[in-house]
């Protein structure tokens, strides 16, 4: 049997302790009286009072959460119409070099990316801005939307669909109400994918903005050149308390979505 | 072929088309022209106009020039070569922290299995950009890891680590750790726990057990996550320019200079399609893997 040795409890104590003790402090941090970030000189909320006044970080965030609204849900359709492409296409001319391109980008170095983006942004003479950014992140994140969609489509019984055919669904209809209530959870994830991969970005996004749209990532990198703020600190903590909150609910809600569609298939066997 | 299926294959398929093959080729091109002080900052333009003699004056100015430049010049592949340094170190040292995290998660109790995987998958999801912030406050000569050394008599001068590579390899092993956790412990989870005992009966020592049967089995998660490591931390570029120093060299943060600073678009270009050649090699052996471990599979 295995056994949970005091070797694997020193292992997973020293990981999660590496994993999360830089976050933690960062945190902390945030709530420094001092400029200085780091001394600590007594606790404090006001760096987030100041970073609610700064208008460029606030036009940032905006203009973060456009896109990436935006590029995640054109990635999420996209993405998926890729996966269904994939595990039931079929034959069809150039499917090799069609599953080459969901693929390729995942590999792709972010630089490379944003860098054939850019260039042909500038040679088919867009104007660079929120419509290139959207494009690009789309592009990209379209990829990982079909590859977590399409694992789970590998594992979908197909007779489902042709039982509801059989009984009279239009194969849109039978798509409506067997096939995407099933891959939901997996469509669900994928935007979930999308969505931060899209706020988190900014190689990509660096190359393909405009001096008109600066998205949040951007802003950060070009204050936290310059070195710590505390500042930074506290819209770091905003952000890392916002993704733990989505990605717990999110957590939770597809395992309870799971574990009702487990009962429900049971019951339907029964 | 019906009208769906053509819509359903041909959206996908020419969104990719226009938005992925075609720039590449753009690079490709770029990277053989020259570079002018004009707009856009390269030379030969395709002049459409012109019809066929058009095209073949253009054709005939592409040249591998910056090719041949990127290999006299110092700076290039010195800088690929310590790129494959460091991103080959960091995948290393992300192995050694790495393993034994998974080999853990994948013996604790069923009931912890859930929590440990989601500790692990949620700095993933936490901005990488801010991650990698988080160093600088510790790693700088003020920062909480001198003044806890300070603190406690180890060192009398604060250690310089913020800008030096070694800061770029924490960097690299504490962004990528995931992805060398989740791999190893998949492959780990699905261990036959009888093996080990069947090992011992057979006269294996318990270390003699661990290596012929743990770690053997683990090797097609190893050599995932190494490959998750390996190929973007290859091409990274926020780590070296906010972790290392003027010192750093690593090829990601060549292109963007070249890019950004220098303005210098062909010579960019051809940077990013010798990285690209290097890449393929670890692609073409992760793929080979992927491929190995779902045979193994089914």
């Amino acid at each position: 049997m295995r056994k949970f040795t005091w070797f694997n409890a020193v292992s997973l104590t020293f990981g999660f302790a590496f994993l999360y003790i830089p976050m933690i402090i960062l945190i902390v941090y945030s709530f420094n009286e001092s400029k200085l970030v780091t001394v600590w000189a007594g606790f404090s909320t006001k760096w987030y009072g100041e970073l609610l006044q700064n208008e460029a970080f606030l036009d940032a965030a905006w203009v973060t959460v456009k896109v990436a609204t935006i590029s995640s849900t054109i990635a999420t359709v996209l993405g998926t119409m890729a996966a269904f492409v994939l595990v039931r296409g079929g034959r069809f001319f150039g499917r090799t070099l069609f599953s080459g391109m969901i693929y390729a980008p995942l590999v792709m170095p972010e630089v490379i990316t944003g860098l054939s983006l850019l260039l042909l942004f500038i040679s088919v003479g867009l104007d660079r801005g929120v419509t290139t950014i959207v494009l690009a992140h789309a592009t990209f994140s379209m990829c990982f939307v079909s590859v977590v969609v399409s694992s789970r489509m590998v594992t979908f019984d197909k007779s489902l669909e042709e039982a509801a055919m059989d009984l009279g669904c239009t194969p849109w209809d039978a798509f409506r109400s067997v096939t995407l209530p099933i891959i939901a959870p997996a469509v669900i994830s994928g935007w979930l994918l999308a969505f931060t991969l899209s706020l988190d970005d900014l190689v990509i996004a660096s190359f393909t903005s405009g001096p008109a749209a600066t998205t949040l990532p951007i802003k950060i990198f070009s204050a936290v050149r310059l070195g710590v703020s505390p500042e930074i600190n506290a819209l770091s903590t905003i952000i890392i308390a916002f993704v733990t909150i989505g990605v717990l609910t999110a957590s939770i809600s597809t395992k309870r979505a799971i574990s009702r569609q487990k009962r429900d298939e049971q019951m339907a066997q029964q | 072929m019906n009208l769906a299926r053509r819509l359903l294959i041909g959206v996908p398929y020419l969104w990719l088309f226009a938005l992925f093959l075609v720039p590449f080729l753009i690079v490709l091109k770029i990277s053989m022209s020259d570079y002018a002080i004009s707009i856009p900052p390269y030379t030969p333009t395709l002049d459409l106009s012109e019809g066929w003699a058009g095209f073949r004056v253009f054709w005939a100015a592409l040249d591998f020039e910056n090719y041949v430049f990127l290999t006299s010049d110092d700076l290039y592949w010195k800088a690929y070569l310590s790129s494959l340094q460091i991103a080959a170190l960091a995948t290393f040292f992300t192995l050694l922290i790495g393993f034994p995290i998974a080999y853990a998660m994948a013996n604790a109790p069923d009931e912890w299995r859930p929590s440990l995987m989601m500790l692990v998958i949620l700095p993933f999801w936490t901005s990488f950009l801010i991650r990698v912030y988080a160093w600088i406050g510790i790693l700088s000569n003020e920062g909480f890891l001198n003044q806890i050394l300070m603190w406690t008599g180890l060192v009398s001068e604060p250690l310089v680590i913020l800008n030096t590579n070694t800061a770029v390899y924490i960097g690299i092993v504490y962004t990528y750790l995931p992805f060398m956790i989740l791999p190893i412990y998949s492959t780990l989870e699905k261990l036959d726990g009888s093996l080990l005992e069947a090992a011992q009966d057979l006269g294996c020592t318990k270390i003699g057990a661990f290596w012929s049967v743990t770690v053997h089995l683990a090797k097609p998660g190893v050599i995932a996550g190494c490959f998750l490591v390996f190929i973007p931390a290859l091409g990274e570029f926020v780590i070296p320019s906010l972790l290392g120093g003027s010192k750093t060299l690593m090829i990601g943060k060549v292109l963007w200079e070249e890019f950004f600073s220098n303005r210098d678009w062909p010579v960019a270009s051809a940077v990013a399609i010798i990285l690209l050649l290097i890449l393929i090699i670890p692609i073409v052996l992760f793929q080979r893997n992927e491929q190995k471990q779902r045979e193994a599979d089914q």
